[in-house]
């Protein structure tokens, strides 16, 4: 039977009652924004993965692809987002080639909550979904439970609070590709700056009606690491040294067994892989 | 192991996982806001929405909710639209956690629709009411959701019905549901008249959820109604800065 298997919730539950400590889930401190302009929609994310307090990718990708005109952001459980987008990618086109039409956001989006519904919020995936289609250009957020939002501006992840102040202070009306991208970026910059789970760099993605989309990777570079005033390597003989004793092959013998390999070649021909020709 | 299928309780460790604990929501008719108060639902930082209403009026009748989304603190949406279309003319207002009131109406909108196409005769309010009381009473276990249902149709007319958290249905003249709605329950009781005309019914829901939004932290943002008589569905919208005179006004 596929799904998860709960049966040792209640061993779990024993345990940690008696000062067993529960296992951390691993989740991605993160902001992601979104943003329709007048010709299309634009998203942003910024480049920090977390475990705990450790930076544990300081250059990750957070946008995923799910057709070529709809993209998502993703916030939370890192695998968890990069799974899901990837079935629900696979089920698009796999929906988009048995339709023989292009595939809509808003089937994405539902594909998105019902698997997110039917797991009640144990996958923990964040999702600002993206995209261009017939029917014109929309913006949705999925939060992990199944519940949905449409709205022309959006912000998800640790960093939302301070993305959104962005956006509440900035935003207006028929804005165009560059004041979009603009300030997309900016809210993610706010996040990274402000938010201790956020940073690096920014990724934007800009979708429109008309034109291919583009993956700006590293659209802003604003942590680049300046190369250091000084060299801190120390030269050859800095430590001082008193006396200096050679052990030969022959002394070693004494206390281990050396055994010397005749050919290169029958040490290889163990590490060597099958392929069919 | 313990097989699917089977709800695993501990006996002799002491541990009970008390499956029975939400009726205590049921009997009380506790609000979203309070079962979390009290801990009965597991997920605290999910989306959930609160004050809504629906009246009967001469014509037909009207919905009306506020626009508040909260996960914890946070606004998660400032400008929500709780009333749901499930049918050409019935709504409901939805109230609760948002996945779970979003996915009922989903599964309801889906029949309906079905419904509407095979009998090629669109579905009663009752029908949906139904269909609605179904989903909330088999699975009042798992869901925490406050569904109110506001329809006309031809035949009877405008009607208001009500699905509190336990799964029962009741027919009422109007209904109020929600964290706000505790705010409110002598304001509506005190102004509730039977056969307003449609302004006198607007003027009425606005006031009130306008009341919900001033006492109810979890309550805000704008005032959306949908008034449903045999002309169809019409949408307001009422922006919170309209129309108040009172301290700290500035214009």
């Amino acid at each position: 039977m596929p799904g998860f298997d709960f049966s040792n919730y209640n061993r779990n539950a024993a345990l940690h009652a008696r000062g067993v400590p529960l296992p951390k889930a691993t989740s991605t401190g993160t902001t992601i924004v979104g943003c329709i302009y007048d010709n299309g929609v634009v998203i942003a994310a910024d480049t920090r993965a977390t475990s705990g307090p450790i930076v544990a990718d300081k250059n990750c990708e957070k946008l995923h692809y799910i057709s070529p005109k709809i993209w998502c952001a993703g916030a939370g459980t890192a695998a968890d987002t990069e799974f899901t987008t990837a079935l629900i990618s696979s089920n698009v086109e796999l929906h988009s080639l048995s339709t023989g039409r292009d595939p809509r956001v808003i089937t994405c989006m539902t594909m998105l909550k019902q698997h997110l519904f039917r797991y009640q919020g144990h996958i923990g995936a964040y999702l600002v979904v993206a995209g261009a289609d017939p029917t014109g250009v929309s913006l949705f957020t999925v939060h992990a439970h199944g519940s949905t939002d449409k709205l022309p501006y959006v912000t998800m992840g640790s960093g939302s609070l301070a993305a959104m102040s962005v956006f509440e202070t900035m935003w207006r009306p028929n804005l165009d590709r560059e004041g979009a991208v603009a300030l997309c970026s900016e809210a993610i910059k706010a996040g990274i700056f402000n938010d201790l789970g956020s940073g690096s760099n920014v990724d934007v993605c800009v979708i429109s009606k008309d034109k291919p989309t583009e993956l700006l990777r590293n659209y802003m570079r604003p942590n680049e690491r300046g190369h250091k005033e000084r060299n801190y390597r120390f030269p050859k003989g800095t430590t001082a040294w008193l006396n200096q004793k050679i052990i030969s092959k022959e002394d070693m013998k004494n206390y281990v067994t050396i055994e010397n390999l005749s050919g290169s070649d029958e040490l290889a021909t163990g590490e060597k892989m099958e392929v069919d020709s | 192991m313990i097989g699917h299928g089977t709800t695993g309780m501990l006996g002799e460790d002491g541990i009970h996982v008390d499956m029975n604990h939400l009726k205590s929501g049921e009997v009380k008719n506790l609000d979203v806001s309070e079962r979390r108060l009290f801990g009965l639902l597991s997920h605290s930082q999910q989306p959930l929405t609160s004050t809504s209403m629906a009246i009967n009026f001469k014509d037909g009748v009207i919905l009306g909710a506020d626009s508040r989304t909260t996960t914890g603190a946070y606004i998660a949406n400032r400008v929500t639209d709780k009333l749901t279309q499930v049918h050409d003319t019935i709504w409901c207002c939805r109230s609760g956690s948002a996945a779970d009131t979003q996915a009922v109406a989903d599964i309801v909108s889906y029949h309906l629709n079905m419904y509407g196409v095979t009998n090629n005769e669109s579905p009663t309010t009752q029908v949906a009411a139904s269909l609605f009381q179904e989903l909330c009473y088999e699975n009042k276990n798992q869901l925490s959701a406050g569904i109110i249902i506001a329809g006309y149709d031809p035949r009877h007319g405008g009607q208001v019905y009500s699905i509190p958290l336990g799964g029962s249905l009741h027919k009422q003249s109007f209904a109020i549901g929600g964290s706000g709605s505790t705010y409110i329950y002598g304001y509506t009781d005190a102004h509730w008249r039977e056969n307003m005309t449609e302004q006198e019914g607007i003027d009425f829901v606005r006031s009130a959820l306008q009341e919900a939004i001033k006492w109810d932290g979890s309550s805000g943002g704008v005032i959306r109604l949908v008034v449903l008589t045999k002309r169809g569905a019409v949408r307001h919208l009422y922006l919170p800065d309209n129309g108040y005179t009172g301290p700290g006004a500035t214009n």
